[in-house]
């Protein structure tokens, strides 16, 4: 399968790993990325915030380059990106006076026909594949899967899972061989861009979502955006309250890469703050036995008593 | 409120908040019945004074000057939850982009200082260098807030992490992407369509 790719400003700069870590993970699956040529910002939030024809026009620029290269579909990791180029595509499909102006604007050739892609679509697509080349299955590891905003809304726009219950990275997830669990906050937003201009809500509402994911026994968060990222990884360090655990948080495509058997460097699993050594050590062992989970552990603490 | 006039259909003349906003987005506030399910999932609703439902009450009362001089929409993290979650196709995280927009030629004055500078200095620095370049956002957000040691003792850890680039991006297209900014504008175009 061959994808246009669009990495966007944050997997060049604090979101790295989740870049590296999509190129290294979908090369494995056999996807592959063509970058789009020049590709520009998105615009993000602070132009959706202000201006709504640059909102579209920005993301319009890198969907007319991914057409002139030939493209019919973009894979943007983050999600933010997703949300912004794929609201573009909908918005400029829906009004054809918006089309007019954006083409006005643009000033090039652009007939609106990329299809706009998320990881978790990609990698859910690939499930067959993964399973088929999993070396070092993630077994009896708990994953809390965080969708947080703009992977599923709106609706309309994102349009690849159900936007209040989707099953899409717990499939993933299961088909590495770890194990989703049940929470309540995977679909709660972390505060997103207003972590540079109001960081206390950012920290409110990260330590809401840590707290679910540990109460719920997770090993690690898995996200599958680089704003998710750095508001829960980054930040965490504000959100943790002494004697609490931290919190591992993972990009969904540095899961699938571990269970692929990639090198963890190359998936750029060092680049965390939260240490993720522990969730590499797991990866790393040997396949457990068939016999189940609990045996061994069982024998452990006869040990100690 | 000082926003650019379209189309009157307003009783006497004057266009009302709920056209304007059907003009730039075409979407009509009066079918919100204040069910208050935006409000209910609205992860900002413990801070906010106005909640998405109390927003749209006044867009429907009409009291810009309420909305406009209150930093509730400024702190609307569009994450669409209300929008999903609307019962009746309102659209409240649309309606606050646009009240946002509006806000920013009316209102500029009442926009939370820190988010103002935060927007300004994102969309300077994609003016800049065509991509977004988080050192480069990070010290013009400093200089427009004053607020020069946030995250401060954070550099070395992300240098060490290599997650900060100190050169800032450059593409071929920069000109194009000015061309663009120039093209579309300060909000009020939009409403001139």
């Amino acid at each position: 399968m061959k994808l246009g790719y669009y990495p966007g400003c944050s997997l060049h700069a604090t979101g790295r790993e989740y870049g590296e870590s999509t190129v290294a993970t979908l090369r494995a699956l056999e996807v592959e990325l063509r970058e789009i040529d020049d590709w520009s910002c998105c615009g993000a939030t602070s132009a959706h915030a202000t201006n709504h024809l640059l909102s579209v026009a920005l993301p319009a620029r890198n969907l007319a380059l991914a057409e002139a290269q030939g493209l019919d579909e973009v894979l943007a990791p983050c999600a933010a990106c997703f949300s912004r180029l794929a609201t573009a595509r909908h918005e400029i499909a829906a009004d054809a006076a918006l089309a007019q102006r954006v083409a006005s604007v643009l000033d090039r050739p652009f007939t609106n026909h990329v299809a706009v892609r998320n990881v978790v679509d990609v990698l859910r697509a690939s499930i067959p594949a993964l399973k088929a080349k999993v070396m070092k299955p993630l077994a009896g590891m708990k994953v809390a899967c965080y969708y947080g905003c703009l992977l599923l809304r709106p609706t309309e726009i994102a349009g690849f899972d159900d936007p209040e219950a989707p099953t899409s990275m717990e499939d993933v997830v299961r088909a590495t061989g770890a194990t989703p669990v049940g929470w309540n906050m995977r679909l709660e937003c972390c505060g997103a861009a207003l972590s540079l201009a109001r960081t206390s809500s950012v920290v409110r509402l990260g330590r809401a979502i840590v707290e679910d994911a540990r109460r719920a026994g997770a090993d690690a968060i898995a996200v599958a955006c680089p704003m998710c990222h750095s508001n829960l990884d980054f930040r965490q360090s504000a959100m943790t309250r002494r004697g609490e655990a931290e919190m591992p948080v993972v990009y969904l495509t540095e899961l699938v890469g571990l269970a692929l058997g990639i090198d963890p460097a190359e998936l750029g699993l060092g680049r965390h703050f939260v240490s993720t050594s522990s969730l590499v050590a797991r990866a790393a062992a040997p396949p457990p036995a068939p016999a189940p989970a609990k045996v061994p552990q069982q024998g452990a603490a006869k040990g100690v008593a | 409120m000082a926003t650019p006039q379209p189309e009157s259909h307003g009783e006497h003349g004057r266009t009302t908040l709920a056209e304007t906003l059907h003009h730039l987005t075409g979407l009509v506030a009066a079918r919100c019945y204040q069910c208050g399910k935006c409000s209910a999932g609205c992860p900002m609703a413990a801070e906010t004074t106005l909640r998405p439902h109390d927003v749209m009450r006044l867009v429907n009362l009409d009291r810009a000057d309420r909305l406009m001089a209150d930093p509730s929409i400024w702190l609307c993290l569009t994450c669409e939850t209300c929008t999903t979650r609307c019962p009746n196709g309102c659209d409240p995280a649309r309606v606050m982009d646009a009240l946002r927009e509006l806000a920013m030629e009316s209102a500029p004055e009442h926009i939370p200082r820190p988010v103002k500078a935060f927007h300004a200095a994102f969309l300077e620095q994609i003016q800049a260098s065509g991509r977004m370049f988080e050192l480069g956002l990070v010290l013009r957000y400093k200089l427009k807030t004053g607020a020069l040691m946030q995250d401060a003792a954070s550099t070395p850890a992300l240098l060490a992490r290599g997650k900060l680039k100190v050169m800032p991006p450059r593409i071929d297209g920069v000109a194009d992407v000015r061309r663009i900014f120039a093209a579309c504008g300060p909000a009020k175009q939009e409403v001139e369509r």
